[in-house]
């Protein structure tokens, strides 16, 4: 059952084209992985999804319904939640007030902050610490668990290792491992490929704002990945 | 002990600033905007008690409880026609926008009200006038005690809210990165017309001040701005508790600039403004300019 | 694609503006002396939006504190005036005090950020106000008249004070166009629209913002002479009025931000709107009031600006344009 479907989008910088007649459709308990070269319109496709980014032409249809027009904060009362790029907490807010701001009263259900915690234990001894002070891998378990406490039914992350040790990555990835096991719906953005092939069902690779390639990982040849990742042997 | 007592005067004055410059505080500290009519807004919300004070008769504190939500109302529409608009616009845009809107305010008050000075310390009771003698030389007026605990009741309850309540992280959030905050689910349009609300709420409680301890016309707007500005800066922008000890420093400067000479007060307050802004961001820095 | 500079439009406008300026020297000698301090008016009135335009539109600085150098003209004027230095002489070295007091402002002004720099300039021209009004010799708190002036015929005096004004717009004007001319007016363009950028790329954001803060001190101090010249009557309370950054931001706004143009259009329409409501009153300053921050919201590139940005329209060589080449640029 299609959950979220992405129908032509197209988004615009000014006159950058970021994203160019983008499809895409994903059901209910899929775990996606968004993959290509920076500047491929991931980050861009997701922001867009989520309700940051005016899309220039196209549709975002969530259960449904046509959510182009809703501002970011209804979609996430609707059950899209995104992990921005770079983490985005708020600095001067604890972490419990982090998690606290982002649970609209609606939207009760498996998650709140003492289940967070649990998911997250690192995070437990530094439940009032300023996010400012948290370290890289702390505040991307915040980022995360942020995102969770909207209980959403689409979860989109977007670079959740950029700037992280492997080692933490690890860790981020294993406590993801557990919210996806619990039958979540993941869009995900990935730089490092064998990390992505491994947690999703299936891959989509963008190159220049367009898709190029999507199919079930384990299906997928790897070679031809990173063939449509770099844009090697396109048609001239 | 002369000094002392202008000392006292001054925290009693400077009480009456920070609660006149709380709002414009609050308004940078969300949103970043200065808007430049807040201070006709707190005369509007002067005028306004006083309206209600001519008609019915009651203490200007009970017919300011009256002008209370309509000016909160008031600061409503304001955001949402208005400053949000700015917003999205640019840096400039915020201060032509909130500059147009002052003159506009202060004109429609001289048309309605005529350029007469008004004033509310007559329906304001006894609290207007009377004052105790602590020591020799030494007075405490019951208008200024009151001003100042309201002026830590106001400053207190916001940062309670600010640190104790979701509404006030909301904000807090909202302020920091309404990016990240419209991402969490939280609509950045409605926080910031709260924001405004309680500002020019807190405008119009500065205006009651204003009508009982002095008078007050159509064009009183643009001092009080001043006023609010110079403590706001004075404390360090952004800066809640700053905003009460902004103001506080400023009441002190001018009284003991009236010390030296009655004139020289308001005089004194714009120096130490200066003095601060010089110190703050000239300094060493533009003397090795010149010097190159 | 070619960069061009002129334009058939421009060359045309250009030639049709010298000819406007040599025409309007003859102004005095033809109408009659209410007319002439009415055009002086308007003169005083294009000269300080071009020189508000010149802070914010190029130099992305708002300020609303011009009136204290206005002030500075005109009491400057009234000082040495009472020196017994000659009236006309009095009011060049009024100008250039306002000029010369506009530097070491500058050192710490221009380090203030937007909103602070707008109410900080306001602070300093309410100090220097204070400080006006506590001087007897210039008639404290009531105001003073020029009465220097009362040795010339009223005829020649608005002659002269017209001619001085002609002098002063053209003047003004004419350094703000080759000032933008320059490779100048082309860093300044990259300031305005992003000034880290700019600065990155070597361009002396501080010293270009000093020098229009300088230019607009100086043209703001020539418009404070005129105003005295062609009122002879001044007081602290208007002409320190944070009315006259009322106007300036008006005529901008209204006019274009940040074009040459505009300015002057806006300046026109204010007059025209100034003659039109004499008995305007309050209504009068809430339409001013309204309209300003009407086009601040919703037609911020003003009047002039608009146009400009629909038909491609420039009359006067200020900008670069890019010409399209005739070529169908297809490629991927």
């Amino acid at each position: 059952m299609t959950l979220l479907e992405v129908d032509g989008l197209d988004c615009r910088y000014g006159l950058l084209q970021a994203v160019r007649g983008v499809s895409l459709a994903i059901g209910q308990g899929e775990t996606v992985a968004l993959i290509g070269a920076n500047g491929a319109g991931k980050t861009t496709l997701m922001r867009a999804i989520a309700g940051a980014h005016r899309p220039h032409g196209g549709r975002v249809v969530f259960d449904g319904a046509d959510i182009t027009r809703a501002p970011a904060h209804r979609r996430v009362s609707l059950g899209i939640a995104l992990v921005p790029e770079g983490r985005r907490l708020f600095p001067g807010l604890t972490v419990e007030e982090n998690l606290r701001v982002a649970a609209p009263p609606r939207r009760r259900g498996r998650w709140n902050v003492q289940s967070v915690l649990e998911v997250f234990p690192l995070l437990q001894p530094r439940r009032h610490m300023v996010a400012a002070n948290l370290s890289g891998g702390e505040q991307q378990a915040v980022a995360i668990g942020r995102a969770l406490m909207s209980n959403p039914r689409v979860l989109l992350l977007d670079e959740v290792s950029l700037g992280l040790a492997p080692v933490v990555v690890d860790a981020v990835y294993r406590s993801l491992a557990d919210v996806i096991k619990e039958g979540a719906t993941v869009l995900l953005v990935e730089q490092d490929l064998t990390r992505a092939l491994k947690v999703a069902g299936r891959v989509v690779c963008m190159l220049e704002g367009r898709v190029v390639l999507e199919g079930e990982a384990s299906s997928l040849d790897r070679d031809r990945v990173v063939n449509a990742y770099f844009g090697l042997r396109r048609p001239a | 002990m002369t000094l002392i007592n202008a000392i006292l005067q001054g925290i009693f004055l400077g009480a009456f600033y920070a609660v006149l410059a709380c709002g414009l505080s609050i308004m940078f500290g969300v949103m970043r905007i200065i808007n430049l009519a807040h201070g006709d807004l707190a005369v509007l919300g002067a005028y306004i008690t006083f309206v209600i004070v001519d008609h019915t008769g009651v203490s200007a504190f009970i017919a300011f409880l009256v002008a209370l939500p309509v000016m909160i109302v008031l600061g409503y529409v304001l955001q949402l026609t208005v400053l949000e608009r700015s917003l999205k616009a640019g840096i400039l845009t915020p201060l032509l926008a909130t500059f147009g809107l002052s003159i506009v305010i202060q004109n429609l008050l001289q048309l309605t009200f005529s350029p007469d000075v008004r004033s509310l310390g007559g329906s304001a009771g006894a609290i207007t006038t009377s004052s105790w003698l602590v020591t020799n030389g030494l007075s405490v007026s019951a208008l200024g005690l009151v001003m100042l605990v309201v002026a830590l009741i106001v400053f207190g309850s916001l940062q309670l809210f600010l640190s104790r309540t979701r509404a006030g992280w909301v904000m807090r959030a909202t302020a920091e990165d309404p990016d990240a905050a419209e991402l969490v689910g939280i609509d950045s349009r409605s926080v910031y017309a709260r924001a405004t609300a309680i500002a020019v709420a807190i405008a119009a409680l500065g205006g009651l001040f204003l009508g009982i301890r002095s008078v007050f016309d159509p064009q009183s707007g643009p001092t009080q701005l001043i006023f609010a500005f110079e403590a706001v800066v004075i404390g360090g922008m952004g800066s809640l508790w700053g905003t009460l000890l902004g103001g506080i420093a400023l009441g002190v400067a001018q009284t003991l600039g009236a010390q030296v000479h009655p004139q020289f007060a308001v005089m004194a307050g714009h120096l130490l403004f200066l003095t601060v802004l010089i110190v703050r961001f000239g300094g060493g820095r533009v003397v090795l300019r010149t010097a190159r | 694609m070619k960069v061009q500079r002129w334009t058939r439009t421009s060359k045309l406008f250009m030639g049709g503006a010298g000819a406007l300026a040599i025409l309007l020297a003859s102004v005095p000698l033809v109408f009659d002396p209410d007319l002439v301090q009415k055009l002086t008016t308007l003169l005083i009135l294009v000269l300080l939006a071009a020189m508000w335009n010149a802070l914010a539109g190029y130099g992305g600085l708002v300020s609303v504190g011009q009136q204290a150098f206005i002030g500075i003209g005109a009491y400057g004027t009234v000082f040495f005036a009472g020196q017994g230095v000659s009236p006309y002489v009095a009011m060049v070295l009024a100008t250039l005090v306002a000029g010369v007091v506009s530097v070491p402002i500058s050192l710490f002004a221009l380090r203030l950020r937007a909103a602070q720099f707008a109410i900080g300039m306001w602070v300093i021209a309410e100090v220097i106000s204070i400080i006006v009004r506590l001087d007897q010799n210039l008639g404290a708190g009531t105001g003073i008249s020029l009465i220097q002036l009362n040795q010339y015929a009223p005829n020649f005096r608005q002659a002269y004070t017209f001619w001085l004004a002609l002098a002063f717009t053209v003047i003004f004007l004419a350094a703000l166009y080759f000032l933008l001319r320059s490779p100048l007016g082309t860093s300044l363009q990259a300031i305005r629209d992003d000034e880290d950028a700019a600065r990155s790329l070597g361009v002396r954001v501080a010293a270009r913002k000093r020098l229009l803060f300088v230019l607009a001190g100086f043209g703001c101090g020539a418009a404070g002479v005129l105003v005295v010249a062609n009122t002879l009557f001044i007081e602290p309370g208007s002409v320190f009025s944070v009315q006259w950054s009322a106007y300036m931001i008006f005529m901008v706004l209204v006019g274009g931000l940040g074009t040459f143009e505009g300015p002057i259009l806006g300046a026109i329409l204010l007059f025209a709107i100034q003659t039109t409501f004499t008995q305007g009153g309050p209504w009068y300053l809430v339409g001013l009031g309204a309209t300003a921050a009407l086009f601040a919201l919703v037609l911020p590139r003003g009047l002039w600006g608009t146009v400009e940005e629909r038909l491609g329209l420039r009359l006067m060589p200020v900008g670069y344009r890019v010409v399209e080449a005739k070529r169908d640029d297809r490629a991927a």
